[in-house]
């Protein structure tokens, strides 16, 4: 168990490497109720969010969901978050654990003349249930709701009582995220396990997101690091024009000034495993450096995301203790899922 | 729990070594310690004709999570190592003590295992832990 932003969480339950295996083949269960639900609601929650956040909440239809960016004035990121419309006047968030204080300050700062309430839902836990066995499984504990599970498209999302069921989830397979009362939780959890989801722990879930390419707050992002050289640019809505969201103007200047560096991914070529913070280098040239780096369980090799100069090519080399070892340029994904 | 064999002996980083009837001192990684690494991904062992010192750094083991020194208990030159390590590094989570081995050293004095963990010794190190 290790301490992750003041919640004890499993690593791995056993191997990190067959947990990793079962999501990308079967189906694993991470409990990530350290994610913290923040219900948006009121007259003015749409007009928030769409002030809020830089992707565009006007485009969730009810029961559906967004992948966003909450960005400060200087265009750095505060945090990224999914945004989820349950229908007209009520939204919710889920947001990243270690920033949980810092959000909700940000938003209620924000909050200023807006008719909206939000509210912090600490009596709400979180599962993820991920693999390409995730709809078979879930439709099997969940008998009821089994024909609108198995017509829920990605991105979209059901509430069936207590419980809210998003085709969501951060390791690039298929698979659901499940939000409901924490005392609902453990029962769910051992039905899901009993049906056969293997339980997987945090060390999973991030070598799984690394090999499907997404970002980790704190590595790939921060409040300094523009989203535009982080390879989050795609979530930014920058039509309608007039949409003022915070950070719009900062962000409009980087794209006219044009931005020096990009999110790349590296793939070793030689033995090693990369790791955060190790220094990139051509030639003579410490080009940046690696935000997030482990060892893929499918490819058998050492993966990175870098973050590079806009204009780099070939090989590069990487310094790992007293040795520079070569890797090649990837675009991520590293491992993209079957279906 | 995890095993720590009676007749090895121990250093605090997790590291033991077994004095063979040769007078050779073999060294690798507890039981502990690859429970507490996880999956080992990679290695980097000594290369044989090289001098080792008493706790000093000889190798490194890598698991998914993180990188860990290995250190020698024994001062001396490395007369061995496990090459079978390189292809299959999960050896060392297998069998710390016996497949998973690391490398082996030709000792200047093997005296120095008298200042080294026993492994009630280590036993102790391991539950304050």
């Amino acid at each position: 168990m290790v301490d992750f932003s003041g919640w004890d969480m499993p690593l791995h339950y056993g191997s990190q490497i067959e947990e990793h295996r079962q999501v990308r083949e079967k189906a694993g269960l991470f409990d990530v109720s350290h994610m913290a639900a923040v219900d948006v609601e009121g007259a003015d929650a749409l007009a928030f969010l769409r002030h809020l956040l830089a992707n565009d909440a006007a485009r969730l239809e009810a029961g559906s969901a967004l992948y966003t960016l909450m960005l400060n004035q200087g265009g750095g990121v505060v945090d990224d978050l999914l945004a989820y419309r349950r229908d007209d006047q009520r939204y919710r968030l889920i947001i990243n654990a270690g920033n949980r204080e810092t959000d909700m300050a940000w938003m209620r700062a924000e909050l200023t003349g807006f008719e909206t309430r939000l509210e912090r839902r600490d009596d709400m836990g979180i599962l993820a249930l991920q693999g390409p066995q995730a709809v078979a499984i879930l439709a099997q504990v969940l008998p009821a709701a089994a024909p609108h599970i198995d017509r829920l498209r990605r991105f979209h999302c059901m509430e069936t009582g207590d419980l809210m069921i998003a085709r969501t989830g951060y390791t690039g397979e298929d698979g659901f995220e499940l939000v409901m009362p924490v005392t609902e939780l453990q029962p769910l959890w051992h039905a899901l396990v009993q049906a056969g989801a293997s339980p997987c722990g945090l060390g999973a879930r991030d070598t799984l997101r690394l090999e499907a390419g997404l970002c980790l707050y704190g590595h790939e992002m921060d409040a300094q690091t523009s989203p535009l050289e982080a390879g989050l640019g795609w979530t930014i809505a920058w039509q309608p024009a007039e949409r003022q969201f915070i950070g719009r103007t900062a962000l409009e200047q980087q794209r006219k000034a044009g931005v020096a560096h990009q999110l790349i991914g590296l793939e070793l070529l030689d033995r090693g495993v990369l790791r955060q913070g190790q220094q990139v280098w051509q030639g003579d040239h410490c080009i940046g450096e690696i935000t997030s780096g482990s060892f893929s369980p499918v490819l058998g090799k050492s993966i990175a995301l870098a973050r590079l100069p806009v204009s780099v090519s070939g090989e590069v080399q990487v310094e790992m203790r007293d040795k520079r070892l070569t890797a090649r340029l990837v675009r991520p994904p590293f491992v993209s899922s079957k279906k | 729990m995890s095993e720590i064999p009676a007749d090895l002996k121990y250093l605090a980083s997790h590291e033991w070594a077994r004095l063979n009837d040769d007078g050779t001192v073999t060294i690798g990684i507890t039981d502990h310690a690859q429970e507490a690494l996880g999956d080992v991904v990679y290695v980097e062992l000594p290369e044989v004709g090289n001098q080792v010192t008493a706790g000093r750094e000889a190798g490194v083991v890598e698991s998914v999570k993180a990188a860990s020194d290995v250190f020698s208990l024994v001062s001396g030159e490395v007369i061995a190592v496990n090459d079978a390590l390189v292809d299959a590094p999960d050896l060392i989570n297998q069998s710390p003590f016996v497949d998973g081995w690391f490398f082996r050293v030709q000792p200047t004095d093997v005296t120095e295992l008298d200042d080294t963990l026993d492994a009630d010794g280590y036993a102790d190190i391991i539950e304050e832990a």
